[in-house]
């Protein structure tokens, strides 16, 4: 043996005891070299010691050798040959524990060279009279397409698996279903392969009546396999689907969740060709109860549970419309399970029970934990935007809060007053002074902006909004740009609305903005307003203090033909994490490209379609309450939110700044059309949407803003274009020469 | 499309013991796992049990100090790994009774095995540990004879071997009943729920087929009979995988080939209203600085004649209170520092009755001002001897073997009323309620507010035939 360590040290020892006479001896030493491996030593070296110990009587000793060469035959590919013989006598052995461990095992050496040897016993444990030995058999073909495809096809064990479906076995017939899916996975994948390939798995109608008869008996995670198969198949009619959905409906009993979510997935998917309606009221019926039940699961689980039952209220909202109590969190959840359930009981909020759901909030908003508290103020306000008739009461609810003086709090509680505002303008002016009261305890950038919105907007009513208002134009400099840009707007509203008293301290705010701010933002901002009031008050009146569209709660988290896509994959990672598979599966920058690939043909109409009926109905706000807290909480530091929506809708020329650094490219699109009527800033907000687009989980925003541009009018011109201040950046001088460009 | 690569960390992150399943995913992914998990944390996100980074999925879950960790670089079924690891977890406890890093190093071994048994390629395949204990063995080497796949691996009846003596056959029924309880700030029950569960030990020959019949409202109402007595509405019910289900979707029968020795035949859940059996409330009075003081009242809300045993009330102080001083009008009371609770117990709480207990305690006099406290609520375990929940009742239990012979089917039994009745065919059952409740009861408060949670379970008590 070529290859052999120093006369010394452990590996000699345990090669001096692995070739020793006495089968104990011989053993422990497999044993410990097995340990060695275990803890991450290299023992490769030992490779030809082990080697010699495989033929052996002991089941267990014959076990940890093949584990030892499952771990060790990529790094040692020439010695692996040795192993073939034993292997294949072993697939010869009375024991059939031996010949499915010998089977199982060679499909896992993953070795080229051994590769060809694998098909001849293969080819007689697909066939062995013992069950145990045909369902390992099973699986090792699909092992054997994933390193050497050529060699399934040659050998026509293909055809093999497909006759396997009809076997006696119900174990085998899961097995092989499993395989043949794998097969159908990997080779999907593949995009050149030809439709009639052989590894496709196309589920007949002879195929599903068999799957249908294996299901009820076999194994939990065989059912499981043979459930995913069913939602793959096509239904001729919809008796076949009603059929389909009769037969799994059971499954909803069967303790094991994920054989439960399996048969969820199917009737799902079997339920949109149903047309009976009492049929389908009865499927939604006893989904409900299968679906609280896994609530009372270990938390992972769980967690797991939510996000699919997340996605399930987003097409059906009746699911579980009389269980949101259900959902009330447990002092001892997990927070990963807490937020599931906040975004899920605010989902399920509606007149009847929101007086419950509102007290409860109440108390999560008392709890320890800062995010939690945070989150559970946020389903307040997402509550009170939602459910008109209850506005009132989470009102109340949030300055019982503000009374509590809890620094953060009274913070996101004031950031939640303002969504209320936005949705219901001129409602609650009664807070206001409780509000500004407060005004010391923020600290958070979001939480004064929002504070600062308010004032602006109700300057008329508040006595001091000036004397507020100069509390920051005095710090001015020293606030976050968001900070400044809500009160460069605030001041400038309170002066259209009071010009009488507030002279003096606009033209502070726009100095000190125009000459002392080092924020291109805040600067051209602030030159624009300036030129307005110089140029035309009332054009100004009409621009800054235009009636802005209500905002309302968005449905979905996800676009719709991403939702439907998404159901179709329930309890797999892409409905866990709300993406498409193509997203996160290992294949890095070719993954978003492909999303890119398949959303482009076809879709552009859509896209455009959906942007424009967006526009019309004046929907600009999604981003400010949309469910996704990303969205939310990356409005501090980023324009986006309110800053940005309500900028847009003002300054047309600001817009085009703003809507480089926002996030999603369709909200900031959308709001600039909703606010101005101007269609020139979607030039720029487009040419920005590429890199965001393509990482957006849904790149048909971006098509969107390209097909709008065309289309849209070039009303009007910007005051502030022709005079573009020096100190302008790169950034905005690239975006003003695509404007010209379009014009 | 499921797991690459299974591994058993420690809290460090260390692998204890893994198994590649495919090789699309490199080993040195797993050494990645934790600093991911504290780069998360690190930016103030929530670890969720899965997560995707450089397109591979970790998924993973907690088990005292391990992380039991599963890797995939495809859109892999989040539900089934997520459970298979449950279910690994429970198989390696009921091989070594405790699962933690010192038994996963002394057994190294069979765990490979059992990875190697439990799942291929990526699929789960047998997780039964009654199975998987037939020919996988600790002692293997004391077998002359080399094992063989038990037939129940592969057979439709795969939770059950052939061949089975017993020279007496008897089953034990067992029903046990929990209650999940949420009780808000003003002491009212925002949500209760009754999780309740059928265990059996079965002690039969043969390969017998039984039937259990239940006091279920949908069967009584679907064949037009009229049940004497309470009927009950389960909203939800789950069965170990012996019951067929499509019988049971179709007539409500529970017909099942059971497993040898213990199991969990069904569970259920019932959203029936339930009253708090034992209702704790704590007053607390807190001088910053200088001292704590609690008053917890205890009452027994259920019937004059049951009694609740064992009962045990856990009410949490601040981590550093100090000088305990404690007077109860009933039981004894022992300072937990360790949990930071205090713990009053009382030997049996008769129904009705109502007790108090006052403690105090002393606090440091400086206090850092942002320490904001944690409020856990109270918890209570008991037992009520012979107390219903529910109301569910087996009305019947019939076994057939086809070599015929006769068995033993044994209850719960309940002595209130003796209103015992037998359903025909020579196997005589006994009604069988619950007879033992032990209830956990968990209690936020804050002053006089709470929120809580129940849980109820039957302890031992005595079985008696008919």
């Amino acid at each position: 043996m070529s290859i052999r360590g120093p006369r010394k040290g452990e590996n000699y020892e345990l090669s001096v005891d692995l070739n020793s006479e006495y089968r104990d001896k011989r053993k422990d030493a497999i044993k410990r070299v097995i340990a060695s491996m275990t803890v991450g030593k290299d023992v490769s070296g030992l490779f030809p010691d082990v080697l010699k110990n495989m033929q052996t009587e002991d089941l267990e000793q014959k076990k940890l050798v093949y584990l030892y060469l499952m771990n060790y035959a990529k790094t040692q590919p020439e010695l692996v040959i040795l192993a073939v013989n034993t292997f294949v006598k072993d697939t010869d052995d009375p024991n059939p524990l031996v010949r499915a461990l010998a089977i199982r095992t060679m499909g896992c050496l993953r070795a080229e060279k051994i590769i060809d040897y694998l098909c001849d016993p293969l080819q007689k444990c697909l066939r062995d009279e013992n069950p145990y030995v045909r369902k390992t058999a099973a699986l090792c073909v699909a092992k054997l397409y994933d390193l050497k495809p050529e060699l399934v096809i040659d050998n026509g064990f293909l055809e093999q698996l497909h006759e396997m479906i009809a076997d006696a076995n119900p174990m085998v017939v899961a097995n092989t279903v499993g395989a043949l899916t794998d097969i159908h996975a990997s080779a999907t994948s593949n995009a050149s392969l030809p439709p009639n390939d052989p590894a496709i798995f196309t589920i007949t109608g002879t195929v599903l009546t068999k799957l249908l008869i294996a299901l009820n008996e076999c194994s939990e995670w065989g059912r499981v396999a043979i459930l995913n198969a069913l939602a793959r198949y096509t239904a001729q009619d919809d008796k076949e689907s009603e059929h389909i959905c009769e037969r799994v409906v059971p499954q909803f009993q069967h303790i094991n969740g994920s054989v439960v979510l399996a048969a969820v997935k199917v009737i799902m998917i079997h339920m949109r060709r149903v047309r009976r309606d009492d049929l389908v009221k009865q499927l939604v019926r006893k989904m409900a109860p299968p679906l609280v039940t896994l609530l009372s699961s270990p938390p992972e689980v769980q967690w797991v549970a939510l996000r699919n039952i997340n996605l399930l209220l987003q097409k059906r909202s009746d699911i579980l419309s009389n269980e949101m109590r259900v959902f009330f969190c447990k002092y001892n959840d997990p927070l990963y399970v807490k937020v599931e359930k906040l975004d899920i009981m605010v989902r399920l909020a509606g007149e009847n029970n929101v007086d419950a759901l509102l007290s409860e909030l109440k108390e999560y908003a008392s709890e320890v934990d800062v995010d939690f508290v945070r989150k559970s103020i946020k389903a307040i306000g997402q509550t009170a935007i939602k459910i008109e008739v209850a506005a009132e009461r989470c009102v109340n609810v949030l300055l019982e809060l503000i009374a509590t003086r809890v620094s953060y709090v009274v913070q996101e509680a004031v950031v939640v007053m303002k969504d209320i505002f936005r949705r219901y303008p001129a409602t609650y002016e009664g807070v206001i002074p409780t509000l500004c009261a407060n005004l010391d305890e923020l600290e958070e950038p979001e939480a004064k902006a929002s504070l600062i919105w308010i004032i602006g907007e109700y300057a008329s009513k508040i006595d001091n909004a000036d004397a507020l208002l100069g509390f920051f134009v005095d710090t001015f400099t020293e606030e976050s740009y968001p900070v400044q840009l809500q009160t460069l707007t605030a001041v400038v509203k309170l002066f259209l609305k009071k010009p009488d008293s507030s002279q003096a301290l606009v033209q502070k705010v726009l100095d000190t903005a125009t000459k002392e701010c080092d924020s291109p933002d805040v600067r051209d901002r602030a030159y624009i307003y300036w030129r307005l009031l110089s140029t035309d008050p009332a054009a100004a009146k009409a621009v800054v203090l235009a009636n802005r569209p209500p905002i309302s709660l968005s449905r979905t988290s996800v676009s719709q033909s991403l939702l439907e896509e998404l159901l179709g994959e329930i309890s797999t990672l892409a409905s866990v994490y709300h993406k498409p598979a193509e997203t996160f599966i290992g294949k890095g920058r070719i993954g978003a490209d492909a999303v890119q690939k398949k959303a482009e043909p076809g879709d552009d109409l859509l896209a455009t379609q959906k942007a424009l009926q967006t526009v019309v109905a004046g929907r600009q706000a999604e981003n400010l309450l949309d469910f996704d807290d990303d969205d939310i909480s990356t409005s501090d530091s980023q324009p986006s939110g309110l800053a940005a929506t309500q900028v847009l809708s003002q300054t047309p020329a600001a817009a085009n700044l703003l809507a480089g650094t926002s996030s999603n490219p369709l909200d900031d699109l959308v709001s600039i059309f909703g606010g101005s009527g101007g269609g020139f800033g979607a030039a720029p907000a487009s040419a920005t949407s590429g890199p965001g687009g393509a990482a957006a989980p849904d790149p048909l925003a971006g098509l969107g803003g390209l097909s709008l541009s065309g289309g849209g009018s070039m009303s009007p011109l910007t005051p502030g274009q022709s005079q573009q201040p020096q100190a302008t950046p790169q950034q905005s001088q690239g975006q003003q020469e695509d404007l010209l460009g379009l014009f | 499309m499921v797991a690459s690569l299974i591994a058993i960390l420690d809290l460090k992150g260390k692998p204890l013991i893994q198994r590649a399943y495919r090789d699309d995913v490199h080993t040195s992914a797993i050494e990645k796992f934790l600093p991911l998990v504290l780069d998360i944390e690190e930016e103030g996100q929530q670890v969720t049990p899965c997560f995707s980074s450089q397109g591979i999925n970790y998924m993973h879950i907690r088990h005292s100090n391990l992380y039991l960790l599963a890797l995939s670089k495809r859109n892999t079924n989040a539900a089934e790994v997520i459970i298979f690891l449950h279910r690994l977890v429970s198989v390696l406890v009921e091989y070594f009774k405790e699962l933690e890093e010192e038994s996963i190093r002394d057994n190294f071994v069979i765990i490979y095995e059992l990875m190697d048994e439990m799942m291929d390629f990526g699929y789960p395949q047998t997780t039964e540990s009654k199975i998987l204990q037939e020919y996988i063995t600790q002692e293997s080497h004391k077998l002359e004879i080399q094992a063989r796949p038990p037939m129940a691996v592969t057979n439709a009846v795969s939770w059950r071997t052939e061949g089975i003596r017993y020279r007496k056959n008897e089953v034990f029924l067992d029903v046990i009943e929990s209650v999940n309880m949420l009780v808000n700030a003003n002491g009212n029950v925002v949500r209760s729920e009754i999780l309740g569960a059928v265990k059996m030990k079965c002690y039969l020959s043969g390969m017998p087929e039984l039937r259990l019949g239940l006091n279920d409202k949908v069967m009584f109402e679907s064949t037009g009979r009229t049940a004497r007595g309470k009927a009950i509405e389960m909203e939800d019910v789950k069965f170990h995988q012996c019951v067929r289900l499509s019988r049971f979707e179709s007539d409500r029968t529970i017909s099942f080939i059971p497993p040898d020795g213990e199991f969990e035949l069904m569970s259920y859940r019932l959203s029936t209203p339930v009253k708090p059996l034992v209702w704790v409330e704590a007053a607390v009075e807190s001088h910053k600085g200088s001292r704590i003081e609690y008053m917890v009242k205890v009452k027994a809300q259920f019937k004059r004649r049951s009694t609740a045993n064992n009962v045990e009330i856990y009410v949490p102080v601040p981590d550093d209170a100090d000088s305990p001083k404690f007077r109860a009008s009933t039981g004894t009371v022992q300072y937990a520092p360790d949990k930071s609770a205090f713990v009053w117990k009382i030997k049996q709480l008769g129904g009705s009755r109502e007790f108090l207990m006052r403690a105090h305690f002393g606090l440091p006099s400086v206090r850092s001002e942002t320490d904001v406290e944690k409020r856990p609520p109270i918890t209570v375990k008991f037992e009520i001897p012979y107390f219903t929940v529910s109301g569910i009742q087996v009305r019947y239990l019939k076994i057939v073997e086809k070599s015929g012979y006769q068995a033993l089917p044994w209850v719960r039994y309940i002595t209130q009323n003796g209103d015992d009745y037998s359903v025909g065919e020579g196997k005589r059952v006994d009604r069988a309620d619950v007879i033992n409740v032990q209830m956990e009861a968990f209690i936020t408060f804050n002053a006089f507010d709470s929120l809580g949670f129940f849980v109820m379970n039957v302890a031992d008590s005595k079985y008696k035939n008919s």
